[in-house]
C-alpha cells in the first residue's frame, strides 16, 4: 500500500515536470512553426535558433510584478489560473501516457490512476477546466472580460454535447469507458484502428477537440483582433502563465485522446516500438493544431454554435444510430 | 482512511454550500456552488461509483456553466446583490421548513436502522460499475427510466418552440437590425 502511494506521488510529480515542461517548449516550436508557414524566422536572437527564448520568457513571466487589477473580484482573480492549471493536469491522471515497461526489475504502469472510467473523467476535467476562463473574465471590471466569459460560456454548451456524443460510437465499439481498453481493441495493428471503422467520429472528436483547447478556428475567448485578449486582458506574469500553461497541457491531453481512442495508441507500429508510436502520434496532432493556426481564420461565434448544433450534433446522433443498428445485425 | 476522506469532504461541500446561500455577491454564490458540486462528485468516488461521480461532473458543471451566462447577463459580478425580501410570511414559511428537515435529517438514523434495503444490483457482483448500472436501468428500472427520457424530450421541444422565433436567421442579422429594404420603406 505505501508503495503504491509513493509510486503514484513520483508519477504525479514526473507527469507535472515533464508537461508543464513540454508546454513551455511547445510556445517556442508553435512560434517557430507559424513563423515558417508565414516566410518569417521566428524566435531567432536567444541561442542557436532561439532555443533558449523559452528560458528568457520563462525568466520574464516568473520576475514579473504580481499585479490584481483595482475592481477585481481579488479571491476569484486569483483562484481563476489555479483552476485551468490544476484541471488540466488532473485530467492527464486518468490517461495512460506510455506502454508499460519495466525498470530496474518494477513493471511500472505510466498512468496515474487506471479507473474504469478513464475517458469520461478526462472529458469531465477538461470540461471543468473552462471555469478558469469563465471565472477570470467575470472577476475582472473590464468588458472584455466579461465578453471573454460569455463566450466561454457559449464555446462550453456548443462543444461538449458534439464531444461526448461522437466519443460514444468508438464506446460503443470497445464496449468500456477504460482508455487501456481501447488500446487493447485495437492492439491487432493499423488495420484494427478505430479510425477505419469511425471516421466520422474521429473528424467530428478533432472538431469538438479544436473547440475545448480553444485552439484557432475556435478561439473566441482570446481573440486579440475582436476583444483584445478576453478573459485574459488584465492577467499578467506568472497568472497568464498559468492560463497557457493549461491550455498547452490540454492540447497535449486531446492529442493522447485521439491516438489511443481512435489511431491504435501504444501499440507497437511496424518496427517502430510502442512508446515512441504514441509520442510520435501526439506530436503529429500537436503539429496539425499549428497547422491550422496557420492556414485558417477565426469563425463568429454564433457560427461555432452553428456548425455545433446544426452540423456536427446531428451528425454525430446519425453516426451513432448507424453504429448500433451495424453492431446489432 | 474512507471516513476521513468522506468528513473532509462533507465539511467542505457544507461549507460551500453555506456560501452559496449567505453570500451577497454573485459570483462567490456561483462559483461556490459549481466548487460543491464538483466535490459531491467525490462522495461518489469514495463508495466506488465511479461512473455516476464522473457524470456528476460532467453534467453539474454543463448546468452551472449555463446559471453563470444568466448571472452575467442579470447582474453585475463585481458588486454586491442588494437583496429586498420584506415578506414576513416567507421568511416564516421557509425558517420553518428549514426546521422541519432538520428534525427529519437527524431523527433520519433512528427510523433507518428499521429499514430493509434489498440491494438493487443483487447477482451484478460480477460486473463493472458502468456495466451494473445499465443492466439495472434497462431491467428493473426501464419504465422510470424511459419516463426521465419523455420529460427530457418534452423539456427539449419546448425549448425549441420557444427560442425557434427567427431562427432561419443568423444571430448576427438579428440583433444588427432592420434589413436596407425595409429600412428605406420606414425611411419614406
Amino acid at each position: 500500500m505505501d508503495g503504491y502511494i509513493i509510486a503514484t506521488v513520483i508519477k504525479a510529480i514526473l507527469i507535472l515536470a515533464v508537461i508543464s515542461a513540454l508546454a513551455g517548449f511547445g510556445t517556442y516550436i508553435e512560434r517557430k512553426i507559424l513563423a515558417f508557414m508565414q516566410r518569417r524566422l521566428g524566435p531567432m536572437h536567444v541561442g542557436p535558433f532561439g532555443v533558449l527564448q523559452i528560458a528568457a520568457d520563462g525568466i520574464k513571466l516568473f520576475t514579473k510584478e504580481d499585479f490584481i487589477p483595482s475592481g477585481a473580484n481579488k479571491i476569484i482573480f486569483m483562484v481563476a489560473p489555479i483552476i485551468t492549471a490544476a484541471t488540466a493536469f488532473i485530467a492527464l491522471a486518468a490517461v495512460p501516457l506510455l506502454p508499460e515497461f519495466t525498470l530496474f526489475g518494477v513493471t511500472v504502469r505510466p498512468i496515474v490512476s487506471d479507473m474504469n472510467i478513464g475517458i469520461l473523467f478526462v472529458i469531465a476535467m477538461m470540461g471543468v477546466g473552462l471555469y478558469g476562463p469563465l471565472l477570470a473574465g467575470m472577476a475582472q471590471e473590464n468588458k472584455w472580460g466579461i465578453i471573454g466569459s460569455a463566450r466561454t460560456a457559449i464555446q462550453f454548451l456548443s462543444y461538449e454535447v458534439v464531444t461526448g456524443l461522437s466519443l460514444l460510437a468508438p464506446i460503443m465499439m470497445v464496449g468500456s469507458l477504460s482508455l487501456i481498453d481501447f488500446n487493447t481493441y485495437q492492439a491487432g495493428g493499423i488495420a484494427h484502428w478505430i479510425v477505419w471503422t469511425q471516421p466520422v467520429a474521429f473528424v467530428l472528436f478533432l472538431i469538438s477537440g479544436f473547440a475545448e483547447t480553444n485552439r484557432t478556428p475556435f478561439d473566441l475567448l482570446e481573440n486579440e483582433a475582436e476583444v483584445i485578449s478576453g478573459y485574459a486582458t488584465e492577467y499578467s506574469g506568472m497568472r497568464w502563465g498559468m492560463f497557457f500553461i493549461g491550455e498547452y497541457a490540454n492540447m497535449i491531453t486531446i492529442g493522447f485522446l485521439a491516438s489511443l481512442v481512435f489511431l491504435g495508441g501504444f501499440n507497437p507500429l511496424w518496427i517502430i516500438p510502442g512508446g515512441l508510436a504514441i509520442i510520435l502520434k501526439v506530436a503529429f496532432f500537436f503539429f496539425l493544431m499549428l497547422w491550422v493556426r496557420a492556414a485558417w481564420p477565426h469563425i463568429r461565434p454564433d457560427q461555432l454554435m452553428w456548425l455545433c448544433w446544426k452540423v456536427l450534433m446531428p451528425l454525430a446522433v446519425i453516426n451513432i444510430l448507424i453504429t448500433g443498428l451495424v453492431m446489432m445485425a | 482512511m474512507e471516513a476521513i476522506a468522506f468528513y473532509i469532504f462533507a465539511i467542505l461541500i457544507t461549507g460551500l454550500f453555506l456560501v452559496t446561500v449567505f453570500s451577497r455577491n454573485i459570483l462567490y454564490s456561483m462559483s461556490s456552488l459549481a466548487a460543491g458540486m464538483v466535490l459531491i462528485s467525490g462522495l461518489f468516488f469514495i463508495i466506488r461509483a465511479d461512473f455516476l461521480g464522473a457524470v456528476q461532473l460532467v453534467v453539474y458543471s454543463g448546468a452551472i456553466m449555463a446559471l453563470y451566462a444568466f448571472g452575467m447577463m442579470f447582474f453585475d459580478a463585481t458588486r454586491d446583490v442588494k437583496e429586498k425580501n420584506t415578506s414576513k410570511y416567507l421568511v416564516f414559511l421557509l425558517s420553518g421548513f428549514s426546521a422541519v428537515a432538520l428534525v427529519v435529517i437527524f431523527s433520519a438514523p433512528a427510523i433507518g436502522k428499521h429499514i430493509e434495503v434489498e440491494p438493487i444490483a443483487k447477482g451484478l457482483g460480477h460486473l463493472d460499475n458502468v456495466h451494473a448500472i445499465g443492466a439495472v436501468l434497462f431491467t428493473k428500472y426501464l419504465i422510470p427510466f424511459e419516463v426521465a427520457a419523455v420529460m427530457l424530450l418534452v423539456a427539449m421541444i419546448a425549448g425549441i418552440v420557444l427560442a425557434s422565433k427567427r431562427m432561419d436567421e443568423s444571430l448576427s442579422e438579428v440583433y444588427v437590425g432592420t434589413d436596407p429594404e425595409t429600412e428605406k420603406k420606414e425611411q419614406k
